[in-house]
């Protein structure tokens, strides 16, 4: 399995790191709510299928990723940059200039 | 049922094997039962036969999308033990130790449980009392543990890797004599042909693609071969826990899949009669009785459902593997293959009643289903059975997260990939 970083270009799964799913938000620490606590910490869609998830280029530009997979085929859709920079993509091959 | 005995291998050798009968029937789905199993796996059988056993259900259904056996029960490495160290874990594992030693003859079928030992290896001093600890705490249960040096770790595994500069130099090691392996294909195929004799309708090639509700209540399933209604569903389907639940509208559990990959090497003469794990990393191996090593380590360490695995843990566990033994370096590798583990968020399972009523759970077992499969059967009969929990599986409720009574063996926190 190959990621195409934003920063680094196409390089191999065993540089990156994962962060799990990237779509649980922790809710903000003045809700007290324990439910919604639990539901960041504890709960996952788990899908067959189309996965949005977090994954960490430790051994490389060290920039969190936000990736979106198929879990099924491994299949790669979206590599876009996590935090500050979001919103920066990767250039995927296959989807043109 | 036709039952195995010397002597029936004998009337049957005489008549050149064409009177054997099949281990169990191939029934159509009838409309109605008083108990649904999805998923004829090891867990699933186990608990049909423990449903017809021990609490006189027998108009019961296990539901198999594909064939029998054909998930985790035949991809696992085998091991058998009961070395845990939380109370909550190592009382239910023991349980199922004690199950598994009267197995073959309760079952009336070799399920080949060999008692050859599990030694954890230690390679540094902490973890060497690390162990002593754990060994501790399962014998103020009453279970087999003996700390070993370093001198006796050498005289029962010859093939180790104990010179002096060795990467990962060996200290000593947690032996549980009790512990072993089983032939995993052989539990699954004895559960099915005891539970089939006891009148359970085992279903093959039966996918489940919904739930019956009424109310607020699960009363039956849709499947590919039809409606199937039962005031009792339960579910057992390990790494398509999420999947099949979502059909009932539970969008969200504290479980992830994950790949685990596991290895098989050419056959060679016997050379390691127990199971050894590595302390420095992880990894299992033990050699079955054709020959072949078999061995595993970590899962792949992001969501899967694939169940074939990636490159770089194959080159990992291989790396592991001739550190430790360094003579399997030497090896051919014959097979490697993959299986999806339900990897709980605290590396603890869960077999409760709900999430719905009418719906029972048994899911959350990453790497560990193997070991469990009696025990598991044994307390999901008695918690559909009687509608709560048996103390053994008290501990392992859905809603242990919400309440903040996790059991995290690890110590490693709500991460899948880390347990």
């Amino acid at each position: 399995m190959r990621i195409h970083c934003p920063c680094c270009g196409p390089r191999g799964v065993a540089e990156f790191s994962y962060g799990g799913d990237g779509t649980v938000r922790r809710p903000d620490l003045s809700v007290t709510d324990t439910d919604a606590h639990v539901a960041y910490v504890f709960e996952r869609e788990n899908p067959r299928g189309r996965h949005v998830e977090l994954w960490h280029h430790i051994g490389g530009c060290r920039h969190w990723l936000l990736v979106t997979r198929d879990t099924l085929t491994h299949e790669i859709t979206r590599v876009e940059m996590a935090g500050r920079f979001a919103g920066e993509a990767a250039r995927m091959p296959g989807a043109g200039a | 049922m036709q039952k195995y005995s010397a002597f029936s291998l004998l009337r049957n050798a005489l008549s050149g094997h064409r009177d054997w009968q099949p281990a169990w029937r191939k029934p159509d789905p009838k409309p109605a039962y008083d108990a649904i199993i999805v998923g004829g796996g090891g867990h699933g059988l186990s608990t049909a036969y423990y449903l017809a056993k021990e609490h006189g259900l027998t108009n019961i259904a296990v539901l198999e999308k594909g064939w029998l056996g054909s998930g985790n029960i035949g991809r696992n490495t085998t091991i058998v033990r009961s070395n845990y160290m939380l109370p909550g874990n190592n009382r239910f594992y023991e349980w199922s130790m004690k199950l598994w030693e009267g197995l073959s003859l309760d079952l009336n079928y070799n399920v080949m449980f060999s008692q050859r030992g599990i030694l954890n290896l230690a390679h540094t001093p902490s973890q060497l009392d690390d162990y002593a600890r754990r060994g501790n705490s399962m014998r103020l249960e009453g279970i087999d543990a003996e700390l070993l040096g370093r001198e006796e770790v050498a005289r029962r595994v010859p093939g180790l890797d104990m010179s002096p500069d060795a990467r990962f130099p060996v200290l000593g090691g947690l032996l549980q004599p009790r512990a072993g392996t089983a032939r995993h294909d052989a539990v699954a195929w004895g559960y099915a042909r005891a539970a089939d004799a006891r009148g359970v309708d085992i279903i093959e090639n039966c996918e489940v693609t919904g739930f019956l509700r009424e109310g607020g209540r699960i009363v039956g399933v849709e499947t590919t071969r039809g409606e199937i209604r039962a005031p009792k569903v339960g579910v057992a389907v390990a790494g398509s826990t999420s999947q099949v639940l979502r059909l009932a509208g539970i969008e969200r559990l504290p479980i992830e899949s994950h790949v685990l990959q596991a290895f098989v090497s050419e056959p060679v003469k016997p050379i390691l009669d127990c199971v050894v794990t590595f302390g420095a990393g992880h990894l299992y191996i033990s050699q079955s009785d054709k020959g072949g090593l078999v061995f595993g380590g970590d899962i792949d360490k992001y969501n899967s459902y694939a169940q074939r695995g990636n490159l770089p843990v194959v080159e990992h566990v291989m790396s592991e593997v001739s550190v430790m033994l360094p003579f399997v370096s030497r090896l051919r590798l014959l097979r490697n293959w993959g299986g999806i583990m339900d990897m709980s968020m605290d590396g603890s399972p869960i077999i409760a009643t709900g999430p719905l009523p009418g719906l029972y759970l048994n899911a959350g077992w990453c790497y560990g289903g193997f070991k469990a499969t009696p025990a598991s059967g044994w307390c999901f009969a008695w918690t559909m059975a009687k509608d709560e929990p048996h103390p053994l599986n008290a501990p392992f409720t859905l809603d242990r997260f919400q309440r903040g009574y996790v059991l995290d063996e690890r110590g490693a926190g709500p991460y899948p990939k880390m347990h």
